[in-house]
């Protein structure tokens, strides 16, 4: 039998407000609202979009202390946990024996306890992976009574400024536990679209109160997942079990910058985690392959799967795109994919087969919109 | 005016077919970014994939309603897709065809019965 779908805390006002909804990881989700999709991306860049991202996990790893749970975590990520100060947030990701990549996720210090983000659709897997692999000491607690929102654009620091000014004092990745509408928000400097913002867990029962006070705001609109992907698109983010999955290892995907010195070899806290052999080599030796940007060079968008070839005629293919489509913000097809080592500098054309025919596309630098983050 | 299963619409002036999407369709597929036509004086069958349409979510196809010879394509959609979404209807046709088989034409559905189909 088909399980029914999830709804989150903010089911009831996507209904009212006009979402198309669409089966996401589970959930019932909103893919637009009535700007539609280049609407949407375009509010976002250029005033502030709000995201409901309450099918994502979030999770809280206790400890005795902050130093215990994050030495137990730094088993199972190649991150600098350890060294996190408190109220700030990272980026890691979970790895397998063979060096792939479990599953990607934030995660920040909130002084005595750890407070994990994780990706909707990997969650039930996550937890079980805490569970069964951190010491039993440390607890891996799943937070379900509380929705997440995210305001992404430029002017969500005044927006959310109104409702309280001491966000205005965050710095990017930064955290921290303020009142928004007289409802305590779990509140961090993030997002995933390129662009400044906030990332904002709220009680559950609160949630649709707190969300409609930030829409009150007339710079504010919805936004669906639809553009949550173009725009992380642009802004050269892997999604995971797409651009990432557990046959891509970190340094394939060229994340290298998220593992840190510490966690390297003659690093204080070198290896250590799962898959660490393989990662360290490859951190030292390079891979075969690595993941880049696309740029098509016609007005045809290349999406995940088509094949990227060095010729019109070569035979073999030299990499794949693994997400792609037009950029709203670019103006252009954009794409990131895979592609043999040898060819991620290359300046050339090269061919990407779509519906039969070679049609050239460039390696390209990443992110494909400068990140207006508030360092 | 003729109306396919396939959301096009059929449009005959003389012994010519001029061929879109519908308002219906344009609204499904979203915001569009992208046309690919076919050349012009081009041999086509029925139920051939001859555009290929892009809109920020995917791409679709758009078959030969009818056997013919493609005689002009609606260039102005290569540089500016987002007419199919502002006129499906009128501006944003897609090709003109002269039908080897004009009798094709009466399979498919009138306004009525396409209203019919997507309501």
């Amino acid at each position: 039998m088909a399980q029914a779908l999830r709804k989150t805390p903010l089911y009831d006002l996507h209904r009212d407000l006009g979402a198309k909804l669409t089966e996401f990881a589970g959930y019932e989700m909103p893919v637009q609202y009535g700007l539609g999709i280049l609407g949407e991306h375009q509010h976002t860049r250029t005033k502030a979009g709000l995201f409901d991202v309450s099918h994502m996990g979030q999770v809280i790893l206790r400890g005795r202390s902050y130093q215990e749970t994050a030495l137990a975590l730094e088993k199972l990520l190649p991150t600098d946990v350890l060294g996190l100060e408190a109220g700030r947030q990272r980026y890691g990701f979970l790895t397998t024996n063979s060096g792939g990549i479990f599953d990607d996720l934030m995660f920040s210090n909130r002084g005595d306890h750890i407070f994990i983000v994780l990706n909707a659709a990997c969650k039930n897997s996550d937890i079980k992976h805490l569970k069964s692999l951190l010491e039993p000491e440390i607890l891996v607690e799943e937070v379900l009574n509380r929705a997440l929102i995210a305001l992404q654009g430029p002017a969500s620091e005044t927006v959310l400024g109104e409702l309280n000014p001491q966000v205005k004092n965050m710095k990017f990745m930064d955290v921290e536990t303020l009142l928004v509408s007289g409802v305590e928000c779990w509140i961090s400097r993030s997002g995933y679209t390129g662009e400044d913002g906030f990332e904002i867990s709220i009680p559950a029962t609160d949630a649709e109160s707190v969300t409609r006070n930030i829409l009150l705001n007339e710079n504010v609109e919805l936004i669906g997942l639809g553009a949550r992907d173009s725009l992380r698109l642009e802004a050269g983010l892997c999604l995971y079990g797409h651009d990432i999955n557990q046959a891509t290892t970190p340094v394939e995907a060229s994340l290298n910058w998220a593992i840190q010195k510490v966690r390297r070899a003659n690093g204080e806290r070198a290896g250590g985690f799962i898959g660490s052999k393989i990662i360290l080599k490859q951190l030292d030796e390079g891979t075969e392959r690595k993941r880049v940007g696309f740029l098509p060079q016609t007005r045809a968008p290349m999406r995940e799967g088509v094949e990227v070839f060095e010729t019109e005629r070569s035979k073999d293919r030299i990499g794949i795109i693994t997400s792609g489509g037009y950029g709203p913000t670019v103006g252009h097809p954009v794409a990131m994919g895979y592609i043999d080592s040898k060819y991620a500098q290359n300046k050339n054309n090269l061919f990407g087969e779509l519906r039969g025919k070679r049609v050239p596309v460039k390696v390209s630098k990443i992110p494909f919109v400068p990140l207006n983050f508030k360092r | 005016m003729k109306f396919t299963e396939e959301h096009e619409w059929l449009r005959i002036e003389g012994d010519i077919v001029v061929v879109g999407i519908t308002e219906h369709a344009s609204t499904q597929l979203g915001d569009v970014v992208f046309v690919e036509l076919p050349e012009e004086g081009l041999m086509v069958s029925k139920d051939d994939e001859i555009v290929v349409i892009e809109s920020v979510k995917a791409a679709s196809d758009i078959l030969a309603p009818l056997d013919g010879e493609i005689i002009e394509i609606n260039e102005a959609l290569s540089d500016e897709p987002s007419k199919v979404n502002e006129d499906p209807m009128g501006d944003a046709w897609f090709f003109k065809m002269k039908p080897s088989d004009p009798s094709q034409v009466e399979d498919y559905m009138t306004e009525d019965e396409y209203n019919k189909l997507i309501s």
